[in-house]
C-alpha cells in the first residue's frame, strides 16, 4: 500500500497536503468539509497585526465621531457593548476549529512589530493550537533602512515569539533576501521548526482610467510555484528545518514536485477557493495512482529526492533561465 | 452594607427604573427624552431583564401618536407599560392619555419636560408640555434632580398600580435628564419590597382576554357620559393619599422620604416661593443661604402636581406666611396667570388662606438659566408692598416690563466646592473626557459630584462647554457655574480666546488651563488682549499644554480629551497625581476597552506622555498684545445682524431684551454670511492650469463655499492681484466674446470636508494625484482669499434667462440661495438642497420637516436661506415634524386660490387694463426661466396699472398679484419624516394631484436625533432601536408612490451620477402634479469617512442597493412606459457597499452569524427589487418605441 503520510513540525500528517493561510479557515463547517475531503492540516487565516489595530481605531473612531457635540445627537451609532475586534475571536476560534477537527489546527500570526506578539503566541497556544506559523510581511519603503536591520528585527521576533510557546514555529516568509540561505539559516538559529516558501504578495495594480492604484485578488497558478520550488531544492539537507511549499499548488503534479524538492508538505488555497474541496480527493488519487504505477512506497521516500544536492547537475538551480536557454550544452568533464 | 452609589444622568436614572418595572415599552425618538428609549433598547436587546426575570419587548414606533397608541392596546392587554417622551411628542399623546385615563388604567410615562414650537421650536427644557396635558386626567408627579428621577420613576409605578390613575413622571428636560449626578441606586431588592404583586396581577386581571370578554372604548350618549365621567372622582380623591403612603413606604425601604408637598426653610418664614421641578433646587438652596442670614424665607416645592390635593397644600405651608410668590416653568398667553399660579391661588381660596398676598411669575422658559440670584430677586419683590404680579425673572422684558431686576454678582456657592469650566471643541472629545472625569471624581472619592454641558448649534466645528463641581457637602446647584465662580477654567482650543470671554467664569487666583501649539515663552505674547488683562486682574495660575502635539504623537489626530483630561488632574490637585492617572487609565480601559487593546493603548499612551508637555506660564505684570478678541460678525453686517444676531453668536444672547427679537418668529434671510467661522484648518485652492470647468466641485460642495462664475472680462480690471481667472470655455459664453472664467472658494466658510477634491475629474498628468482643486493650509490664505472671495461676490452673476440649466457645468453658474449652513462637514443633505435654491429659489417656498434640515436651515442666529441680487429667494417655514406635507399642501391651496382670484380679478378688470394685457397674463407660458421673468415684468406692471386706480377691486388685485407668477412649493425634509412620523400626510399630498414638489434626504436612519431606525434604514444596518442590525427590509417609498400612476417620482445619489439628479429636479418642477424625489443622503451615522461618499454613492448604486430610476406619468400619457432605470444592473455584491460603513460592519463584530444571515437577506432584498423594477420598466404601454 502507497504511503502517503508525512512528518511537519513534528506532527503525523496522513498525507502532504495542507490548507494554507486563508479564509478557507473562518468557518468551522467548511474547514470540517476540507477535513472530510482529506487535507492533512489546516493554517488558520491570520491574525492580522495592522487588522486589528486598524479595526479597533477605526471603530473608535466612527463611534466617537460626532458625539458630544450636538445637544440631540449626542452619538450617532449605538455603542453595542462587545465588539469581536480584540484577539479573542480569533481565540474563540482556534478552540471551535480544535473541537471540531481531528487533523492539525496551525494558528496564524502576521505581523512585523515587536511588543505584544509573543502574547498573541502564547494565547493561540493555549486556544489550543497544534503549531503557529508567523508571517513576517514588511514593506520596506525608507531607504535608510538597510536589509540587515530588516532581517535582524525578523529574526528578534522569531527568536521572542519561540521562546514564548512550546508548539512548533514555523516562519512564512518572502522571497526577497539578498541572502536568502543565510537569512533561513539565521530564523532556523532563532528557532524556526519549520520555514513556509513563500508568502504571496498581492501586489498593486494602476487604473489607466481613473489614474488609481486598485487592490485585487488573483489566484495563484502553477507556474508560480516554481520559485519556492527552486529555493526549497536549494536548502534542502541545508538547514535542519521543515520545508512547506506554498503559491501555486493546484495539481498531483505539483505536489509531487514540492515533495520531491524537500518540503514536507503542499500548502494550497487557490486551488481550493476555484475548485472547492473535491479537488482534494482527486489530487490524493492521482498522487497515489502516480505513485503506484512507479512503485513508489511512500511520500516520504521521494521527499528531497530532486533537491540539489540530489540531482545531477545541482548548478541548475544556480543557473537565470536565459543561460538555459542560450547555453544549453554541457562542458564535458 | 454601604448602598450602591452611581453616577449617571436624569435620562439613565429613570430609564434604570423603568425598563426593570416593564413589560412592554413602546418608543419613538424626541430630545431630550430619546436616551431613555435608547437605554431600553439598548439593554433589552443585550438581554437585560425586568425584575420579575423576562426581558422587556421593546418597540419602536413610527411617531408618539403611534406609541401611544401601542401603550393603550398593550395596557388594555394587561402588560405593564411604558414610553419617554416630550414637547410635541406628549402633545400627539394627548388623545390616548384621555382614553388610558378615562378607563382607570394604571401606566406611566417618563417625560423629560421641554418646551413646546410656537415662535420658534426649541429642544430645550420647560414644562410647558407637561402643563398641556394637565387636563387629561393623569396624576403628574414632578421629579427636580436626578436622584428625585430615579426615585420617582419607581414611586410612580408603585402608585399607579393602586390608585388605577395613569402617571406622568417628568423631570426637567436637560437640566436633569442630562445632567451627571451622583446617586444612589435603587437595586432591584429594595424595588421588590416596594412592590406589591397582587396589584400587578390584578392590572392583569383587568385586562381584555377572549377568556372573560368584556366591551371597553364604548360610544356614549347624552344620557349617561356625564354621569360615567363622573364616575372615577373616587379614584382621583384618594391619589394623594396613596401617593404620600407610597411615598412613606419608600422612605421605610431607601431611608429617602419625600411628601406631596416639600416645605424647606424658616419654620415662621413669612415670604414663601411655591415652584415645581428642578427650579426648587435652586430656591432651595437659597432659602439655606437667606434663612442662615436671618431672612424669614420658606420654599414650597411641588411633587404632586395632579391630582392637586389642596388640604395636603395648606398643611404643608406654615402658619407665619404673608406672602407667596409661585414660580411657573410654562408660559399661557392670555390666561389670567400661569396654571401653577392659578392652583395656587385656588388652593389659599379653597384652604382658608385667602388672607396670604400671591403673585406670580414665569422663569427658566427653553432652559433659561435660573440662578439663586433670581430665587433672590422674587423673594425681594415680595418685600415690596405692591409687588409686581405676572412678572418674570431671568430676562429683561422692555416691552411689557415684566422682568425683575436680579443682582448679577449675588452668589451662594459653597467655598468648599470646586467649580470648572471647560470650552471645547466638538470633535476635540473634551465632553466625553469631562464625563469620565466628573464619574471618576464621584464614583472613586467621597466627593458629591455633579455634570452638566453645554453644546452650540451649529452640527460642525461646534464649542462645547463642560461645568464641572465636586466637593464634600451635597451639590444643590441646576445651574451653570456662574461669573467669577470657577475655581480651574480650560480653554482647550487656542482660538476660541480670538472669539469668546471665557475668563469672566474665573475667580480670584483660579487656574487657567490652555491648550497651546506655541511654545512657552512665546504664549503669553499670542493671547489677546483682554485674556492678559483678565490673568493679571484676577492674578489667575496659568497653565499651558501643546495637546495638539501629544495627541499627534500618539496618533489620536485632533482628539486631545485624555491629554486635557490627565493634565487637568494634575493641576487641579483633586486626586494625587498617581492616583489619578490610574483612575483615567481605569476609565479610558471601562470606555474604551470594548473597542480593542489598541484604541486603549493609543489613550494611554496619551495620558503617559501628557505631563511632560504641561508648562506653568510665567504671567507678565503688563499686557503686551496690540490685537483684542475679534467682533462676532463684520461691521459691514446689518445692524440686526450685529446687534442682534452677533450677540448670539458671541454666546451672550442671555442679554438681549425683548423688545430686540421678532415677535412672531419672522427672521431676514443671508445671514450666516457673516457668521464666518474660520473652522477648517485646509481649503481647497484652484489650480485654472488644469481646470477644465465641469463645474462638478461646485454642485457637490454641501456648504456652497465653492463657485465658479463666468463673467465678462472688463470686470478684472478691479481684481486683486492674486484674484485667478482663466478664458471661459462655455460655448455660450466664449472668450471671444469677452468671457472669463474663475472658482472661488469661501475661505473662512469652509468646512474642510474635501468633496471637491474627489469630485473634480481631472488628475495632472505629471503628478496623478494632484487635481484642478487641491487642499491647503487655510491661514496663511485667510487674508488674500477672503479679499478674492469679496471680489467675486461682486462681479454680477450672468442673466438666469441666458442660462439653459440642463448641464452641470450651467446650473452651477446659478447663484446658490443656500449657503454657509452649520451641517456636518461633507453632510449628503444640503447639496440637493443647495440645487434647489439655485434652479428654483427665486420662486420657491419650501416647506421644511422638523430635522437636520430644519436645524441646519433654521436654527439661530444664522440661516443659511439666502437671497438674489434682486433680493428674491427662497421663503422657509418650519411647522412640525409629522406634518410638513399637509403644510406644504396648504402653502400649494393658498398659492392656487390667490392665481385663481387673481385671475377672475383680472378678467372683471379686463376693460380697465386692456384685454390683450390681460390676456398675455392670462395665457402666460411660465415652463422656463424666460416665459418667468417676462410674467413678473407683467405683474410689475400690472401693479403699476392698478396703483392709479382708485377702484376696491384694484386694491384686492395688487395684493394677490404676485400669485400670477409661477411659484413652486418644495416640501423637504428626512426619512424619519418622509417613511415614517409624516409618511400619512405625504402620502394624502401625493394623492392630492397637486403641484408639489417633495425632497426626501434620506439619510436612512433618524439623524438629526441621533441615529435611531427609521423605516428607511436597510436591513443589516444596525442604528439605535435596531441594535442588532434591522432585521426587515428598507421601504420602497418610490414604488408605493408610483402606484398612484399620477405622482413624478425619482431616485437620485447625486455622488453616483449628478446628471441624471440634476435632470430629474427640473423634471419634478416642470411636472405640474405630485413629484417625489427619494435623495440619497449620506450622513456621519453611517459611520465612514465622508470624504469617501462620492465614491460609497457609486457603490451604493452599482451593488443595486439604491437603483436610480426616473417615473414620469407625462410618458404613461404619451403610451410610454413612464418607469425609465437609470442606473446598470447591479455589479457588485451588496455587502462590497456596505461593509464600507461601520453600521454594518460593526455588527459583524458584535454578532458575525447574524450579520451574514442580514446581509444574505439584504442581498436578496437588492436582487428582488432589481427584478422588479426591470419587470415593470418592460411593460409596455402601447406606443413604446421598442
Amino acid at each position: 500500500m502507497t504511503d502517503l503520510s508525512t512528518v511537519y513540525l513534528g506532527l503525523n500528517l496522513r498525507n502532504p497536503l495542507v490548507a494554507s493561510a486563508s479564509p478557507l479557515s473562518r468557518k468551522v463547517d467548511r474547514a470540517k468539509q476540507l477535513e472530510e475531503a482529506g487535507i492533512a492540516a489546516m493554517v488558520m487565516y491570520s491574525l492580522f497585526e495592522e487588522q486589528i489595530i486598524h479595526e479597533s481605531l477605526e471603530l473608535d473612531h466612527y463611534l466617537n465621531r460626532g458625539s458630544d457635540s450636538f445637544a440631540e445627537a449626542l452619538s450617532y451609532l449605538p455603542d453595542g457593548g462587545l465588539y469581536g475586534i480584540s484577539p479573542e475571536k480569533y481565540l474563540r476560534h482556534v478552540t471551535s476549529l480544535k473541537k471540531a477537527l481531528t487533523i492539525p489546527v496551525i494558528g496564524s500570526l502576521n505581523g512585523v512589530s515587536q511588543g505584544g506578539w509573543t502574547d498573541y503566541a502564547r494565547r493561540i497556544e493555549e486556544a489550543g493550537a497544534d503549531a503557529l506559523e508567523l508571517n513576517m510581511y514588511y514593506i520596506p519603503t525608507d531607504i535608510h533602512t538597510t536589509s540587515s536591520d530588516i532581517e535582524n528585527m525578523k529574526v528578534d521576533l522569531v527568536a521572542e515569539v519561540k521562546s514564548s510557546i512550546k508548539i512548533p514555529l514555523a516562519v512564512k516568509i518572502s522571497p526577497f533576501a539578498s541572502s536568502l540561505p543565510n537569512f533561513a539559516k539565521r530564523l532556523v538559529e532563532a528557532g524556526a521548526d519549520g520555514l513556509v516558501l513563500f508568502n504571496r504578495f498581492y501586489q498593486p495594480d494602476f487604473d489607466l482610467e481613473e489614474l488609481e492604484i486598485v487592490h485585487s485578488l488573483d489566484l495563484s497558478a502553477s507556474s508560480e510555484m516554481r520559485l519556492p520550488l527552486r529555493w526549497i531544492a536549494i536548502l534542502y539537507g541545508k538547514l535542519n528545518v521543515d520545508f512547506a511549499l506554498t503559491s501555486g499548488v493546484h495539481t498531483y503534479a505539483d505536489v509531487l514536485k514540492a515533495m520531491m524538492a524537500g518540503a514536507k508538505v503542499a500548502m494550497m488555497a487557490s486551488g481550493l477557493f476555484q475548485f472547492g474541496e473535491e479537488i482534494i480527493g482527486s489530487i490524493l488519487s492521482y498522487l497515489e495512482a502516480w505513485m503506484k504505477a512507479r512503485d513508489y512506497e511512500s511520500i516520504k521516500q521521494m521527499q528531497g529526492s530532486m533537491s540539489q544536492s540530489s540531482v545531477r547537475e545541482p548548478e541548475a538551480f544556480e543557473r537565470a533561465n536565459y543561460m538555459k536557454v542560450l547555453n544549453s550544452f554541457h562542458t564535458l568533464p | 452594607m454601604d448602598k450602591p452609589i452611581i453616577m449617571i444622568d436624569g435620562n439613565e436614572a429613570a430609564a434604570l427604573v423603568a425598563h426593570r418595572l416593564s413589560e412592554v415599552i413602546a418608543i419613538y425618538p424626541i430630545t431630550p427624552s430619546s436616551a431613555m428609549g435608547e437605554f431600553a433598547d439598548e439593554w433589552s436587546a443585550k438581554g437585560k431583564p425586568n425584575l420579575w426575570g423576562t426581558v422587556p419587548l421593546v418597540v419602536e414606533m413610527q411617531s408618539e401618536g403611534g406609541a401611544a397608541g401601542a401603550v393603550h392596546g398593550a395596557l388594555q392587554t394587561g402588560a405593564l407599560t411604558t414610553t419617554f417622551t416630550a414637547s410635541q411628542g406628549l402633545l400627539l399623546m394627548i388623545p390616548n392619555m384621555y382614553k388610558i385615563a378615562g378607563e382607570l388604567t394604571s401606566a406611566v410615562f417618563h417625560v423629560a419636560a421641554r418646551s413646546i414650537a410656537a415662535q420658534g421650536l426649541s429642544i430645550f427644557g420647560d414644562h410647558q408640555d407637561v402643563m398641556a396635558v394637565r387636563q387629561t386626567g393623569w396624576a403628574l408627579l414632578a421629579s427636580a434632580s436626578v436622584q428625585e428621577a430615579h426615585d420617582f420613576a419607581a414611586i410612580a409605578q408603585m402608585s399607579t398600580l393602586q390608585a388605577r390613575v395613569p402617571f406622568l413622571h417628568f423631570f426637567d428636560g436637560f437640566r436633569t435628564s442630562h445632567e451627571i449626578a451622583k446617586i444612589f441606586y435603587l437595586t432591584d431588592d429594595e424595588l421588590r419590597l416596594l412592590l406589591d404583586g397582587e396589584l400587578i396581577r390584578a392590572h392583569r386581571a383587568r385586562a381584555l382576554t377572549p377568556e372573560r370578554p368584556v366591551l371597553r372604548g364604548t360610544a356614549q350618549n347624552p344620557d349617561v357620559y356625564f354621569q360615567a365621567r363622573e364616575s372615577v372622582n373616587p379614584f382621583y380623591a384618594a391619589t394623594p393619599d396613596i401617593v404620600q403612603e407610597t411615598m412613606d413606604k419608600f422612605a421605610q425601604v431607601t431611608g429617602r422620604q419625600y411628601h406631596l408637598f416639600d416645605y424647606a426653610g424658616h419654620p415662621e418664614a413669612e415670604r414663601v416661593i411655591v415652584t415645581m421641578g428642578s427650579g426648587g433646587e435652586t430656591v432651595e438652596a437659597t432659602v439655606n443661604h437667606l434663612v442662615e442670614k436671618g431672612e424669614k424665607v420658606g420654599v414650597l416645592r411641588v411633587r404632586l402636581y395632579r391630582p392637586f390635593s389642596v388640604e395636603r397644600f395648606i398643611k404643608a405651608l406654615p402658619a407665619s406666611v404673608k406672602k407667596i410668590a409661585v414660580l411657573d416653568r410654562t408660559k399661557e398667553p392670555g390666561a389670567p396667570g400661569e396654571p401653577l399660579y392659578l392652583d395656587i391661588v385656588n388652593a389659599l381660596v379653597e384652604g382658608g388662606r385667602s388672607e396670604i398676598a400671591i403673585i406670580g411669575g414665569r422663569y427658566g422658559l427653553s432652559s433659561k438659566e435660573f440662578t439663586p440670584a433670581m430665587a433672590k430677586a422674587v423673594f425681594n419683590e415680595l418685600l415690596k408692598s405692591e409687588p409686581k404680579n405676572h412678572f418674570t425673572v431671568g430676562i429683561y422684558d422692555d416691552v411689557s416690563h415684566t422682568s425683575l431686576e436680579y443682582d448679577k454678582n449675588f452668589s451662594i456657592e459653597d467655598e468648599q466646592t470646586i467649580r470648572c469650566v471647560f470650552f471645547g471643541l466638538g470633535s476635540d472629545g473634551t465632553v466625553g473626557a469631562n464625563k469620565n472625569s466628573i464619574k471618576i471624581i464621584g464614583e472613586e472619592t467621597e466627593n458629591y459630584a455633579q455634570g452638566y454641558f453645554v453644546y452650540d448649534s451649529k452640527k460642525s466645528g461646534q464649542m462645547t462647554t463642560s461645568h464641572l463641581r465636586f466637593g464634600p457637602k451635597p451639590i444643590q446647584a441646576p445651574y451653570l457655574i456662574e461669573i467669577n465662580q470657577a475655581n480651574f477654567v480650560a480653554c482647550h482650543q487656542f482660538n476660541f480666546l480670538e472669539r469668546f470671554d471665557m475668563l469672566k467664569y474665573a475667580k480670584e487666583g483660579a487656574i487657567f488651563l490652555l491648550n497651546s501649539l506655541y511654545n512657552p515663552d512665546e504664549i503669553w505674547d499670542r493671547l489677546p488682549r483682554e485674556t492678559q488683562r483678565d490673568i493679571i486682574a484676577k492674578k489667575l495660575q496659568f497653565y499651558a499644554i501643546n495637546g495638539y502635539e501629544v495627541a499627534e504623537q500618539a496618533g489620536m489626530g485632533q482628539r486631545v480629551n485624555t491629554i486635557m483630561q490627565t493634565a487637568f488632574f494634575a493641576i487641579s490637585g483633586v486626586l494625587p497625581r498617581e492616583m489619578a492617572i490610574a483612575q483615567i487609565k481605569r476609565a479610558i480601559e471601562k470606555t474604551y476597552g470594548k473597542r480593542g487593546e489598541a484604541v486603549v493603548k493609543q489613550n494611554f499612551e496619551a495620558v503617559d506622555r501628557t505631563l511632560a508637555h504641561l508648562h506653568k506660564i510665567e504671567v507678565l505684570a503688563e499686557t503686551t498684545a496690540e490685537e483684542g478678541r475679534r467682533a462676532p460678525v463684520s461691521h459691514e453686517a446689518p445692524e440686526f445682524v450685529r446687534t442682534v444676531l452677533g450677540k448670539m453668536i458671541q454666546f451672550e444672547g442671555d442679554e438681549i431684551p425683548v423688545s430686540a427679537l421678532p415677535n412672531d418668529g419672522t427672521y431676514p434671510l443671508a445671514t450666516s454670511q457673516w457668521e464666518k467661522r474660520n473652522i477648517s484648518m485646509e481649503i481647497p485652492v484652484w489650480d485654472e492650469a488644469l481646470c477644465i470647468q465641469c463645474g462638478k466641485c461646485v454642485i457637490v460642495c454641501p456648504h456652497a463655499v465653492i463657485r465658479h462664475k463666468v463673467y465678462s472680462e472688463v470686470v478684472l480690471t478691479d481684481a486683486p492681484a492674486t484674484f485667478k481667472h482663466m478664458p471661459s470655455k462655455f460655448k455660450e459664453f466664449p472668450t471671444a466674446a469677452g468671457y472669463a472664467y474663475t472658482v472661488q472658494v469661501a475661505p473662512e466658510d469652509c468646512t474642510g470636508c474635501t468633496l471637491c477634491v474627489e469630485a473634480c475629474p481631472v488628475k495632472d498628468k505629471t503628478q496623478a494625484g494632484r487635481r484642478a482643486i487641491n487642499m491647503e493650509s487655510q491661514p496663511p490664505l485667510r487674508e488674500t482669499e477672503t479679499k478674492n472671495w469679496d471680489f467675486f461676490l461682486t462681479i454680477p452673476d450672468l442673466d438666469r434667462k441666458l442660462i439653459n440649466p440642463s448641464t452641470i457645468k450651467n446650473s452651477q453658474l446659478l447663484r446658490p440661495l443656500f449657503e454657509f449652513s452649520g451641517a456636518c462637514a461633507g453632510c449628503g443633505e444640503t447639496p440637493y438642497i443647495k440645487l434647489v435654491s439655485q434652479l428654483f429659489g427665486d420662486r420657491t417656498i419650501v416647506a421644511n420637516a422638523t430635522g437636520c434640515s430644519s436645524i441646519y436651515g433654521g436654527n439661530l442666529p444664522t440661516t443659511p436661506w439666502a437671497v438674489d441680487a434682486n433680493g428674491r429667494g427662497p421663503a422657509w417655514s418650519n411647522s412640525l415634524f409629522e406634518d410638513n406635507a399637509e403644510f406644504g399642501l396648504g402653502m400649494r391651496l393658498t398659492l392656487d386660490k390667490q392665481n385663481e382670484y387673481a385671475l377672475e380679478l383680472l378678467r372683471a378688470m379686463e376693460n380697465e387694463l386692456g384685454k390683450e394685457f390681460v390676456e398675455a397674463l392670462l395665457t402666460a407660458n411660465q415652463d422656463g426661466e424666460r416665459g418667468v421673468e417676462a410674467q413678473r415684468e407683467r405683474v410689475s406692471e400690472l401693479k403699476n396699472k392698478l396703483s392709479t386706480q382708485d377702484d376696491a377691486r384694484a386694491k384686492e388685485l395688487i395684493s394677490v398679484a404676485d400669485a400670477l407668477v409661477k411659484k413652486s412649493v418644495w416640501i423637504i425634509g428626512g426619512d424619519g419624516w418622509a417613511y415614517d412620523i409624516g409618511y400619512g400626510g405625504l402620502d394624502h399630498a401625493l394623492a392630492s394631484g397637486r403641484n408639489l414638489n417633495i425632497l426626501v434626504l434620506d439619510t436612512e436612519v433618524y439623524s438629526n436625533t441621533g441615529g435611531q431606525a427609521s423605516k428607511a434604514t436597510p436591513r443589516a444596518a444596525v442604528a439605535k432601536f435596531a441594535m442588532g442590525g434591522k432585521h426587515m427590509p428598507k421601504k420602497d417609498l418610490g414604488l408605493l408612490a408610483m402606484s398612484y400612476g399620477y405622482v413624478y417620482v425619482a431616485r437620485v445619489a447625486m455622488g453616483a451620477n449628478d446628471q441624471q439628479t440634476l435632470r430629474t429636479f427640473i423634471e419634478a418642477e416642470a411636472y405640474d402634479g405630485p413629484s417625489l424625489i427619494i435623495a440619497y443622503s449620506p450622513c456621519i451615522a453611517h459611520g465612514y469617512d465622508m470624504a469617501r461618499s462620492l465614491e460609497q454613492s457609486k457603490l451604493a448604486v452599482q451593488s443595486g442597493h439604491w437603483p436610480l430610476f426616473s417615473y414620469d406619468p407625462r410618458l404613461a400619457l404619451r403610451g410610454e412606459n413612464p418607469l425609465s432605470i437609470e442606473s446598470k444592473e447591479p455589479s457588485l455584491p451588496f455587502s462590497q457597499y456596505a461593509y464600507n460603513e461601520t453600521r454594518y460592519k460593526m455588527l459583524t463584530q458584535m454578532n458575525e452569524e447574524r450579520a451574514e444571515e442580514l446581509m444574505r437577506e439584504a442581498q436578496a432584498d437588492a436582487d428582488k427589487r432589481w427584478t422588479l423594477y426591470q419587470q415593470m420598466a418592460a411593460i409596455r404601454y402601447g406606443n413604446d418605441n421598442n
